[in-house]
């Protein structure tokens, strides 16, 4: 087992960043190194719009007057008061929220208010028709910034929720950690609790091939390696090589005290290649990774406490609406390829 | 075979579905002999259970003879006649561990639905709703019995259908209510709501040593059968105040212990009376827990509330401050039946108590719409209905079986 903990460290900074560290740390470096990169795909352009926006506010609303004669627009005091809030509304959203896109986006929206307001000033022939042109020619420059901004914010952090997927669950069941590990350790067992798993078949030197059912009935492949063996402890283990999401999971057995039974710790690592996809993890695999994984450690926990999968998949019913018939029997229960 | 399927509100169905399949190795399949509306049926009736879905076969109280068996269940044999418990359990997790059955952690396929709601799950129920796993039910001629091993319970000869079958959930229900009173010698418990389950909680808690049980309703033949047939003093709300009435016979204490066996849909008169029937008709509140609102406010100081009734989801008004400044004990749950099936099958055997007085009517499975509604409105003095499948009600002018 040492030497397997060993290969273990070394792939630690693997190129595709799978890596199969402890739950908690690998956690908490995830969310951090997620987070980190939202704000960093560009936080000026956004921010600069946001003190922007924060400018105007200030203008519009403490001095309504000198700014309709600097921009031409004569008369439209209260209309430029309200312009002013909404500016206010979205310089706040921009600077302090986590995600700026819904807030460039409203500034978007705000920017084709007003230009929709000074185009209708310059109908009329007046002697500001040149600052209003001027006006016009600073909005629409101005809109465009938003609207480049918006856009790369908007790939940002459908890029960024595609990227990766890291879930946790946990269970205590009421059987000894060698049991549980002995049949956990049996392949032929995993099809039978985790839900995405269609089949499983050994390969040469100990790795295996996982059918994976993803959405609409479409599969993926796997090779995966074990890559964490500890006796009645812990099994971690990866996929290899490019397939659409790349995994890495492990799970835990511990015999803490006052807990009746076995504690067993899930946790699933689900990674899209970089830039090939802006669907989801979720989306790609037709169901929330975490629910899938609390799931899956419920009927790990039944299969071994009860010897059986509670269920109620082919049970007689009257006749069903057609969300019911949407929804065969058994259905509800999230229990994918198995109920 | 024949079910009642639930379509909605007031919409129940008797209809040809296909017959249930062993599913899983350790289920049975049940031929029913005998099943029973609950009052806890009531509010699937009303449309007060969320997660019913249209088709759903309902009914918890069933029993009858073991026709198939899965190959994991040893301790049955075809033929066997049985009683079976409304929660369903493994045996084998930390709850069915501690004899705590209706906590199965094992039992319910829906958990996660539960789990959104309550925080986490209870086991799973026949026939009541797909949080609570989505199972077919009982008022039906067969039905698939998970966990077969654990839960139906043989029974002797010598005992008729009617004598047993409250086993499988109101006799335990009354029981459990009874004894989460923690009744001393001498000790006096209020009872709210004589339907079956208020009448087995009094005649329990009589058992289990109390020297006073108050019974309160408003129809009288359920206070006729609380005093005749279980000795409780009486108490009618619709001609005395309750709270006034329980100081006066109690030397102004209050009960020691209270039990509320109403549940969910109340029923009251006055401004709290008309306030949650508004709030539950326009779909802003679950319940109505006029009953429990009442068994707070008159217990005894440092009593128990003890609280067989069902309630669903978020109560309004409840006065929290009584329980917290005078120290009261709330007790409830769903009934851990398997674990009173057997030393409450000994108290029938040895005559001590004998559970078919509380039925009032017996009518062919094909007539459970009819005797639902006869049972929710209290029709002719219903308070208990057993269903019979396999009888037809064509050959008999007053559809009742005798």
């Amino acid at each position: 087992m040492a030497t397997e903990t060993s290969t273990l460290r070394e792939q630690r900074n693997s190129p595709a960043g799978l890596t199969t560290q402890d739950t908690g740390a690998r956690q908490s470096a995830l969310f951090t190194s997620r987070s980190a990169r939202t704000r960093r795909e560009n936080p000026m352009v956004p921010r600069s719009l946001g003190w922007l926006s924060l400018g105007l506010a200030a203008a519009a609303c403490l001095a309504p007057g000198a700014l309709s004669r600097l921009t031409g627009l004569r008369h439209r005091g209260p209309l430029l008061r309200a312009i002013g809030v909404r500016e206010l509304v979205s310089g706040i959203g921009l600077l302090t929220q986590e995600n700026p896109t819904p807030w460039l986006l409203s500034r978007v929206a705000g920017d084709a208010i007003d230009l929709a307001v000074a185009l209708s000033a310059l109908r009329a022939s007046s002697p500001q028709r040149g600052r209003t042109l001027g006006t016009v020619g600073i909005l629409a420059a101005v809109m465009a910034a938003d609207l480049a901004a918006s856009v790369q914010s908007l790939r940002a952090s459908r890029s960024h929720a595609a990227a990766d997927a890291y879930v946790g669950a946990s269970v205590v069941v009421n059987r000894p950690a060698q049991e549980c590990y002995d049949f956990w350790l049996e392949q032929c067992n995993l099809p039978r609790f985790i839900g995405l798993l269609q089949s499983i078949a050994p390969l040469d030197d100990g790795r295996s091939r996982w059918v994976i059912g993803a959405r609409a009935g479409a599969t993926l492949d796997w090779t995966v390696e074990t890559t964490a063996n500890e006796r009645t402890k812990r099994v971690e283990w990866r996929s290899l090589g490019e397939s659409g999401v790349q995994h890495a999971g492990g799970v835990r057995f511990e015999t803490p005290q006052g807990v009746h039974g076995t504690l067993v710790r899930l946790w699933m690592h689900y990674r899209t290649s970089a830039g090939k996809s802006v669907l989801s993890i979720a989306k790609l695999l037709g169901a929330d990774p975490q629910s899938l994984a609390r799931e899956d450690l419920r009927r790990f926990k039944q299969l071994l406490e009860a010897g059986e999968i509670a269920s109620t998949k082919g049970q007689p019913s009257g006749r069903r609406s057609v969300l019911g018939r949407l929804l065969p029997e058994g259905r509800l229960s999230r229990q994918r390829g198995l109920s | 075979m024949k079910a009642n399927c639930w379509y909605g509100a007031t919409d129940l169905r008797v209809e040809d579905v296909p017959d249930p399949q062993i599913i899983n190795p350790r289920d049975a399949i049940i031929r029913v002999t005998s099943t029973a509306i609950c009052g806890s049926d009531l509010h699937i009736y009303g449309g007060h259970i969320p997660t019913m879905m249209r088709g759903d076969i309902i009914g918890h109280e069933f029993m009858g003879e073991v026709v198939e068996i899965g190959p994991g269940v040893s301790n049955l044999k075809l033929g066997d006649r049985v009683v079976n418990p409304f929660p369903i359990a493994c045996g084998r997790c930390y709850f069915c561990g501690s004899a705590q059955y209706s906590l199965c952690e094992n039992s319910n396929p829906n958990a996660w639905m539960a789990e959104k709601l309550w925080g986490h799950s209870p086991a799973g129920l026949f026939g009541y709703s797909h949080m609570l796993g989505g199972y077919a039910g009982g008022q039906a001629e067969y039905v698939r019995v998970p966990f077969a091993d654990v839960g139906p319970i043989k029974v002797p000869s010598g005992l008729t259908d009617e004598q047993v079958l409250f086993l499988s959930d109101i006799f335990p229900t009354g029981y459990m209510a009874a004894e989460n009173c923690s009744i001393r010698p001498g000790d006096t418990i209020a009872v709210w709501g004589c339907g079956p389950v208020g009448l087995f909680a009094i005649a329990s808690a009589f058992l289990l040593g109390a020297e006073r049980v108050i019974a309160i309703d408003r129809f009288p033949e359920r206070l006729r059968k609380a005093s005749k047939e279980c000795h409780a003093e009486v108490l009618n709300y619709e001609h005395v105040d309750i709270q006034e009435a329980l100081r006066e016979l109690t030397g102004g204490r209050g009960p020691d212990a209270c039990i509320d066996a109403v549940g969910m849909e109340g029923h009251a008169h006055g401004m709290f009376g008309m306030y949650d029937r508004v709030k539950m008709a326009l779909r802003m509140a679950t319940d109505r827990p006029t009953s429990l609102r009442q068994a707070i406010l008159a217990c005894r100081n440092g009593g128990t509330v003890s609280v067989p009734g069902v309630y669903g989801g978020f109560l309004d008004k409840l006065p929290f401050g009584a329980i917290v400044n005078r120290a009261l004990t709330i007790k409830s749950g769903q009934t851990h039946v398997q674990r009173y099936m057997k030393p409450l099958l000994e108290m029938i055997q040895q005559g001590r108590i004998d559970p078919s007085f509380v039925v009032s009517h017996r009518l062919p499975l094909e007539d459970a719409p009819k005797a639902f509604a006869m049972f929710r409105d209290k029709e002719h003095e219903c308070t208990k209905v057993v269903l019979k499948p396999g009888h037809s009600s064509d050959n008999r002018a007053d559809g009742t079986i005798h």
